[in-house]
């Protein structure tokens, strides 16, 4: 098949503008492009509804309410009153996925969140971030996470090797969930398109029905890892900020 | 083996993880389903978490198609 049928070609990074830094890549790429537009969506969003702040919110300002006061309860709910401080910093993550992955949905549009680096580098900012808040606020202490309570000495041997792996896995897993959910969404819908200009006019129709449906499932996944990040975030904030819950 | 066949034959054993995760689904959605047909005033409570939980076990399907990835086109 040609080079342009192929399902993973939507997921090459050409470079807009080339800068080389002392030897270091820094080219804009159509993934930085539209992060920047992401970015600006969302500042938009939040500043332009909030411009008004009315009493009776216009259609914009819901927006904008309807999204902070979701994360606010994501956070409340999962990491209590110590999390609310720490609030800018989950909605952040949550507006920039959210956007990103609902922009991906978008023909000839780049999804940002669908490459293994970008998902990778915010997942290891929330396991750096936790980290520092947990050492912060219960110094060597902290270790006492990866040593399950109500056990007998003799089991710890074998328990703290694995909850010392699972709890270093925790950016690899929440990176690779929210890449491979993307990645496999966006594939499995070109891959369906192949099959429509393959069987032609006559039975293109049948995949043609099945895009449509999973192009609604799709937005709903976009959605739903974006909220999945936000709440694991704030489930891991929650182990740093209340040890033995 | 050829290697090379090797290789494709592993990324395609890789769809076995989808086992796990219709089990996984149907789990989730069914108990769900039951629960809120017994209790149907906590339905709305408990969806976020079984959507949640479907994303979760969604996810870990898509780790198979990581190991696919990464033999089709790393090793």
């Amino acid at each position: 098949m040609a080079d342009s049928h192929n399902p993973l070609e939507q997921f090459k990074i050409i470079r807009h503008l080339h800068m080389d830094v002392a030897g270091i890549d820094f080219s804009f790429t159509n993934s930085s492009l539209w992060m920047v537009i992401g970015i600006a969506l969302v500042t938009l969003l939040m500043t332009q509804g909030m411009k008004q702040r009315a009493l009776v919110p216009g259609r914009l300002q819901s927006m904008a309410e309807v999204l902070y006061e979701f994360v606010a309860g994501v956070l409340q709910e999962n990491a209590g009153k110590k999390g609310m401080q720490y609030f800018p910093f989950v909605f952040t993550l949550f507006m920039f996925i959210l956007i990103a992955n609902l922009l991906g949905m978008l023909p000839i549009a780049f999804t940002t969140t669908s490459h293994i680096i970008v998902t990778f580098a915010l997942a290891m900012l929330v396991f750096v971030i936790v980290n520092v808040i947990g050492f912060m606020r219960h110094g060597l202490h902290f270790f006492s996470l990866i040593v399950p309570g109500g056990v007998p000495w003799y089991m710890l041997i074998l328990l703290v090797p694995i909850e010392l792996l699972s709890y270093l896995t925790r950016p690899i897993s929440l990176s690779v969930r929210l890449f491979a959910n993307m990645l496999a969404g966006h594939t499995m819908l070109k891959v369906f398109a192949g099959f429509v200009i393959g069987l032609g006019l006559i039975g293109g129709w049948l995949p043609l029905a099945f895009i449509v449906v999973f192009t609604g499932l799709e937005v709903m996944i976009a959605c739903l890892q974006a909220y999945v990040f936000a709440v694991l975030t704030c489930i891991y904030l929650n182990d740093a900020l209340n040890l033995h819950h | 083996m050829d290697p090379v066949a090797a290789k494709f034959i592993g990324a395609g054993l890789t769809a076995i993880a989808l086992c796990g995760a219709g089990i996984g689904i149907g789990n989730i959605f069914g108990n769900f389903v039951a629960g809120a047909l017994r209790n149907p005033g906590a339905a709305p409570k408990v969806f976020p978490n079984a959507m949640l939980g479907f994303a979760l076990t969604e996810s870990i399907a898509l780790f198979g198609l990581v190991i696919a990835m990464l033999l089709l086109f790393v090793v």
